[in-house]
């Protein structure tokens, strides 16, 4: 295959499962995220205004606990695709928690944070990134964390009378405290570093799509992660990677999407700003 | 007719002939007895006396006496009473020449007259009805032929409480006619020396009554009697003459009278133009139908030739209707009518005047269905009361027309539920501060009981309700919560979410750490389906929790908490619902959890935001970088482009 062909192709960074599971994972997240804001603010305007618009209490909390759902099945879903990765692509679970695709930190991050952070302050060149950066792999065990944290407390709430039967009543108060400031811990991780992270830092403004389109122009990946590209030319793997870029009307759809999705989380931030400033109590 | 001759004067000359029982004679035309029977005239009263002394004008000479003499005059020892009896309606008849005029033997007999006292005398009291009734029964000459205004009078008066009183129980000091109009001089009631005569039936009827004064307050005052005799009632203006039992005289026979001028749509006052015509059927219509026009309009004096000319004071209702008289005068309105505001409304302002209906009739403005617009004549905003009114409620008529009792009332026309004067009352309306008031904070409680009493004893029980708690502080009562003019169904959503606020005027802090929970949170987002204050503490029976009956004690709390949870048990109830993660000493494990949380939360967005901040001046460097870079790459000649453009058109 020659140069210019190369040039045309896109590097598949995400699987389709991949894919579907985070738009599910958008879907849902920012659905909880509204409609327990609107609870947990409920002493603001606008959380009336939002709880209105999902048709007034009662319908936002069949919304929320539907959206939950929903995060709980792509939570297992994933799990479910790692076993499925380990048994086909990784063979063991060696390969696949410390092997170099793992989302695991290891050594490496470690050298590359501190190597970030030489180059922030001018003390370095930018790090040869590989196939997962350790903010990337912090944004995933983050999701772990909270599904874990936000979800056990969440089941607590949905069925208190249950879980008071193994816990003391003032639990519920404890779960709610907990389900809500990590709530917000995570919705204002997302919307802010997330969203810096992945689509507003200047090289990406304002959005990165691989994750929707899963590919990514070769080019700018020879430059984002050097470290796996040289990884995978080396090994002569890389042309398995490759695929044709989505027609212009699917990049469209994938554009709108990800600015809805955006607009909404970031005014989301700037609603919890408002609240917190103005009128916390 | 017989020519026996006598020579003596004594009574036994004079049975000589008398004793005979076949003796008769010519009187007027008419064969009549002459007979006197000697033992019935000794057991007399007149058993003294010579037949001579009565029968003067027998000349003893010439016997057998002239068969015609004259009528024996008894006044000629009872003179008082005969003067009384000349003056009479029946002694002024007899000298008109009337036949039908009693004279005094059709009443009293002759010979055989007993003691008044002796119970077969003409004049016992039991026979009087009788003896009067022999003229004045219904259908006698005397009844068809004269003008006496009264009718029925017998069948009236065995019927009434005095008649009742002689012919049933034999009560001989019960009242009969002549107890009334007097044995001998009696005159019609519109001559001024008759004992029935409007001034002087007091006189009459408190021979017998004589304390009547003292016990019959309730309807006339009792300063009155002495101060104010003229604008009272006479006892027959309530108490029907004939009918005396506790029914009200029915139709005065001054109304014709009094019609005679007023029922000219024309007439006017002289004094000030206004129009003094009296629509009759209106009046006859109304709940006075059976009250005379003199019995309101008092000082009419029949003797007159106007006799409202003697008028100086307006009608005044308390003259009956004391009591509610004394009420109004101690009411706002009463208070303003006695201070002469023009504004005070005055009994006709609400009742009207000849119209006045019963506040049972429909049609009366004082029906409960009615009664909203009738105060809002003047309540209304805008109109004379509202302008003056100073206090909170604003809107009163609009509000109560859309409160729950308005619509009860004027939606679903429910006569029972409560209008302006079921919680004002009627006639002592009073503002809320004064301690009288029936919407007093004293009082409240007990008015709305009047309806809601299930509830008026519930929270007479509560910790809100004086009898329990002690307090300085101001305690709760209906209106505080449920507000006074715009009351709202306590299962309407707008109630639900109100009733918070509510409470938490008073209970600041306990309602402020209600919002933090679950519970509160939601009702803040309008919905209703979630424990609110009363859920959980009961409305009316609030008690506090450590009361064994109050709905949140240890026994009851897990039945409370079940209402909405069904699967609710001792534990589950353990949940603070009024927990606040601000107070480490009462909720330590709360403030910990929070401020754990929140460390968490500021720890890591310093740490990412200071990452995010370090990275974007490099980042902004690395754009241009890779701009230059992609460039680069692209760049080598133009052909590179065209190539690869040729190849995916392939």
């Amino acid at each position: 295959m020659n140069n210019k062909v190369r040039n045309q192709q896109e590097f598949q960074r995400f699987t389709r499962l991949n894919r579907i599971l985070h738009i599910l994972m958008i879907i849902s997240f920012l659905t909880l995220a509204l409609t327990g804001m609107s609870l947990k603010f409920s002493y603001t305007g606008w959380a009336v205004i939002l709880s209105h618009f999902f048709g007034g209490f009662e319908s936002a909390g069949y919304l929320h606990r539907f959206a939950a759902v929903i995060m709980i099945g792509v939570f297992f879903t994933h799990l479910f695709d790692v076993v499925r990765l380990k048994r086909k692509e990784f063979g063991s679970w060696k390969n696949l928690l410390f092997g170099y695709n793992s989302m695991l930190f290891n050594k490496n991050d470690l050298k590359e944070f501190i190597g970030s952070i030489k180059w922030f302050i001018g003390r370095s060149e930018r790090p040869e990134y590989g196939r997962w950066t350790y903010w990337e792999k912090f944004d995933y065990f983050a999701v772990f964390w909270g599904m874990l944290v936000i979800g056990s407390t969440g089941l607590t709430l949905w069925f208190p009378e249950f879980f008071t039967r193994f816990a003391p009543g003032w639990f519920i108060n404890v779960a709610t405290i907990i389900h809500s400031d990590e709530a917000l811990l995570a919705t204002g991780f997302i919307f802010t570093v997330h969203f810096f992270n992945t689509h507003l830092r200047p090289e990406k403004f304002p959005m990165d799509i691989v994750i929707f389109s899963g590919r990514i122009p070769l080019e700018e990946f020879k430059l984002d992660r050097p470290d796996e590209y040289k990884k995978l030319t080396e090994s002569g793997e890389l042309e398995k990677h490759l695929v044709e870029p989505y027609p212009p009307i699917v990049i469209r759809a994938i554009k709108i999407f990800g600015w809805t999705a955006l607009i909404i989380g970031l005014s989301m931030v700037l609603w919890i700003i408002y609240a917190m400033i103005f009128v916390y109590r | 007719m017989f020519n026996i001759p006598v020579q003596a004067q004594s009574n036994e000359d004079c049975l000589m002939c008398h004793e005979d029982n076949e003796l008769r004679g010519e009187q007027n035309g008419r064969n009549i007895s002459l007979y006197v029977n000697e033992s019935r005239f000794s057991g007399s009263v007149h058993s003294e006396l010579e037949c001579t002394d009565c029968h003067q004008d027998i000349d003893a000479e010439e016997l057998p006496h002239r068969e015609v003499f004259q009528v024996v005059d008894c006044s000629m020892c009872h003179d008082a009473v005969g003067e009384d009896y000349n003056i009479s309606l029946h002694g002024q008849a007899y000298n008109r020449g009337d036949p039908l005029a009693p004279l005094c033997k059709d009443c009293h007999g002759y010979h055989y007259i007993l003691p008044v006292a002796d119970k077969n005398s003409n004049v016992a009291a039991l026979k009087i009805p009788y003896l009067c009734g022999k003229c004045h029964k219904e259908g006698a000459p005397l009844q068809l032929q004269r003008n006496i205004p009264q009718d029925k009078i017998l069948e009236n008066y065995s019927l009434s409480i005095h008649g009742a009183r002689l012919f049933k129980k034999g009560l001989t000091v019960s009242a009969t006619c002549v107890s009334c109009h007097s044995d001998h001089k009696i005159l019609p009631h519109t001559d001024p020396r008759s004992t029935i005569a409007r001034q002087n039936i007091a006189n009459t009827c408190s021979a017998c009554h004589s304390e009547i004064e003292s016990v019959h307050r309730k309807i006339i005052k009792g300063e009155l009697w002495e101060k104010e005799a003229h604008i009272l009632p006479a006892c027959v203006d309530c108490h029907r003459p004939h009918e005396i039992r506790k029914l009200f005289y029915s139709q005065g026979m001054a109304d014709e009278d009094c019609l005679r001028c007023h029922e000219d749509p024309t007439i006017k006052s002289k004094e000030d133009g206004r129009a003094l015509f009296v629509d009759y059927t209106v009046k006859q219509n109304s709940i006075h139908k059976n009250i005379a026009c003199s019995q309101c309009h008092s000082e009419v004096n029949a003797s007159k030739l106007r006799p409202c000319s003697s008028i100086t004071q307006k009608v005044d209702c308390s003259a009956c209707h004391s009591e509610i008289g004394e009420e109004y005068l101690t009411s706002t309105h009463g208070i303003l009518s006695t201070e002469k505001d023009a504004n005070a409304p005055v009994c006709k302002g609400c009742h009207g005047t000849h119209n006045v209906l019963g506040k049972t009739d429909p049609n009366s403005p004082t029906f409960s269905l009615n009664i909203p617009s009738l105060c809002a004549t003047c309540h209304r905003e805008g109109e004379q009361a509202a302008v003056r009114y100073t206090g909170s409620e604003k809107d009163i008529v609009k509000h109560y027309t859309e409160s729950i009792h308005g619509k009860g009332l004027l939606k679903s026309g429910l006569t029972v539920t409560a209008t302006c004067t079921d919680c004002h009352t009627a006639h002592h309306e009073l503002p809320h501060n004064s301690i009288e008031s029936t919407i007093n904070k004293k009082n409240i409680a007990v008015t709305c009981g009047k309806c809601h009493h299930g509830i008026q004893e519930a929270f007479e029980h509560s910790v809100h309700s004086p009898l329990i708690t002690n307090t300085d502080k101001d305690l709760p009562v209906c209106n505080n919560c449920h507000s006074a003019h715009t009351i709202k169904r306590a299962d309407s959503e707008g109630f639900k979410l109100e009733i918070m606020q509510q409470c938490g005027r008073c209970h600041e802090k306990i309602a402020e750490t209600y919002f933090d929970t679950y519970h509160g949170k939601v009702s803040q987002l309008g919905y209703t389906k979630t424990a609110k204050c009363y859920d959980c503490h009961g409305a009316h029976d609030i008690l506090p929790v450590v009361n064994p009956k109050s709905h949140l004690s240890h026994n009851n709390i897990v039945e409370t908490c079940k209402k909405c949870h069904s699967g609710a048990h001792r534990q589950f109830a353990g949940y603070f619902t009024h927990a606040t993660h601000h107070d480490p000493q009462k909720y330590p494990i709360l403030f910990w959890t929070f401020w754990g949380m929140t460390g968490l939360l500021v720890g890591t967005f310093f740490i990412a935001g200071l990452h995010t901040l370090l990275w974007l001046p490099r980042s902004l460097q690395w754009k241009k970088e890779l701009k230059r870079r992609l460039k680069s790459i692209d760049n080598p000649p133009d052909t590179d482009n065209e190539s690869t453009k040729k190849e995916v058109d392939e």
